[in-house]
């Protein structure tokens, strides 16, 4: 693993690995946490990065593109994820098709709302119940080998896909 | 659609008609591998029943995605013009999703709504369309622009023309009775995606 102290930030990583995986469309719906991310995807013409409504609807339109030939990541808060159930049992899993979805894990680590605490603790018993690969990524020298490896295993076994990104790598967000 | 000659202002002022007629009608007209995506239920049913095309996407379980879904086909492939059969209830379900639509303007898709003022495969319970809400003037409000309701057949078929050769993006609203399909489509996910990506051209 590469020496941390000589690595770029997270978020340049992850922007980084999309890249080298073609991903190009960014359906998301904000988080705090990912602003990095999110302020880089939109400020580099390689990608087509823009907000939607509710994440379900993401996810539809990452399905969309996956068939039509274009990548997708969808960019979404723990929160968010609680809304997917339905789509990733109904469309997804059954289609085969890749969606792949980067979460900011919130709720946990010293966060400060109780609705986000509680909520999170369905994401990783949703995510087993739908036997569904999902990767916590902690460490910034393992970064990009998650994100690369996730994307590729499910783009060739055709399964949808989840990478957390924990407050360990990105700082989160904790009682002021 | 500027145009308002067949077009009426308002939901009352459409006739109803059949989605089977209407489904057929468009499957017709589409001569460039077009891409339909058929929304829950009974919508993409008689999508099958109009006769499969390998462009055709039957959604079978997300209520309210065909439009997403539709969305994403129409961004990653701008040449080709695309299709959503939605369903009020479903429509009612994703509004947001006309919002996005909006915001990213794909000049190659168009939206058609069922408007039975109903969930009619779950047994007819009257949907808000069903007691007035208008999803047509939900769509422009929304900044989609060109949304109009069909006044009759004959007007779908003119505004399906103007779809097929002009800047969308276009929502048609068609108000339809609640016949029951006359297909099935055949329940094997795995198999419309591979087909539809094949047809899409994605796939070999
Ligand atoms: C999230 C979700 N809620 C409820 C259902 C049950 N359901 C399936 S189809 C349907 C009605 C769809 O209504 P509409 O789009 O108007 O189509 P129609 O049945 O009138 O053809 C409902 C409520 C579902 N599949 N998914």
């Amino acid at each position: 693993m590469p020496d941390a102290a000589a690595l770029p930030p997270w978020h340049q990583i992850v922007l980084d690995t999309f890249k080298q995986n073609d991903i190009r469309l960014i359906p998301y719906v904000p988080d705090n946490v990912l602003r990095p991310l999110i302020e880089g995807v939109h400020a580099d013409p390689f990608f087509h990065a823009f907000t939607c409504a509710r994440e379900e609807e993401a996810l539809g339109i990452a399905a969309g593109a996956w068939m039509g030939g274009l990548r997708s990541m969808v960019l979404m808060q723990t929160s968010g994820f609680a809304t997917l159930a339905n789509v990733i049992a109904s469309l997804a899993v059954p289609a085969q098709i890749p969606v792949l979805m980067m979460v900011s894990e919130r709720g946990t680590l010293g966060e400060f709302n109780q609705g986000q605490a509680l909520v999170a603790r369905t994401m990783r018993p949703v995510m087993d119940a739908l036997a569904m690969e999902h990767h916590t990524i902690t460490r910034l020298d393992e970064t990009g080998f998650i994100v690369d490896r996730t994307i590729r295993q499910a783009v060739a076994t055709q399964a949808p896909a989840t990478l957390i990104l924990s407050p360990l790598l990105t700082g989160g967000k904790a009682q002021p | 659609m500027s145009a308002i000659q067949n077009q009426p202002v308002s939901r009352d002022q459409a006739k109803v008609m059949r989605r089977a007629d209407l489904t057929r009608r468009l499957v017709a007209r589409l001569k460039h591998e077009e891409a339909v995506i058929g929304g829950i239920g009974f919508s993409n049913f008689d999508l099958f029943g109009a006769g499969h095309r390998a462009q055709n996407f039957y959604m079978l379980g997300s209520m309210g995605l065909a439009v997403p879904i539709a969305l994403g086909v129409a961004l990653a492939q701008k040449q080709r013009r695309v299709f959503a059969l939605e369903g009020d209830g479903s429509l009612l379900m994703q509004l947001g999703a006309l919002g996005t639509v909006a915001t990213q303007r794909p000049t190659n898709l168009c939206i058609v709504v069922l408007d039975n003022g109903a969930y009619q495969i779950t047994g007819g319970q009257m949907a808000a369309s069903g007691a007035g809400t208008d999803l047509i003037a939900i769509a422009r409000a929304s900044g989609l622009a060109q949304s109009a309701w069909a006044a009759d057949e004959t007007a779908f078929e003119e505004m399906v023309d103007r779809a097929l050769t002009e800047d969308g993006p276009f929502v048609i609203g068609c108000r339809i009775d609640n016949a029951r399909p006359e297909k099935q489509t055949p329940r094997d996910p795995s198999r419309i995606r591979d087909d539809f990506m094949r047809g899409l051209g994605v796939k070999k």
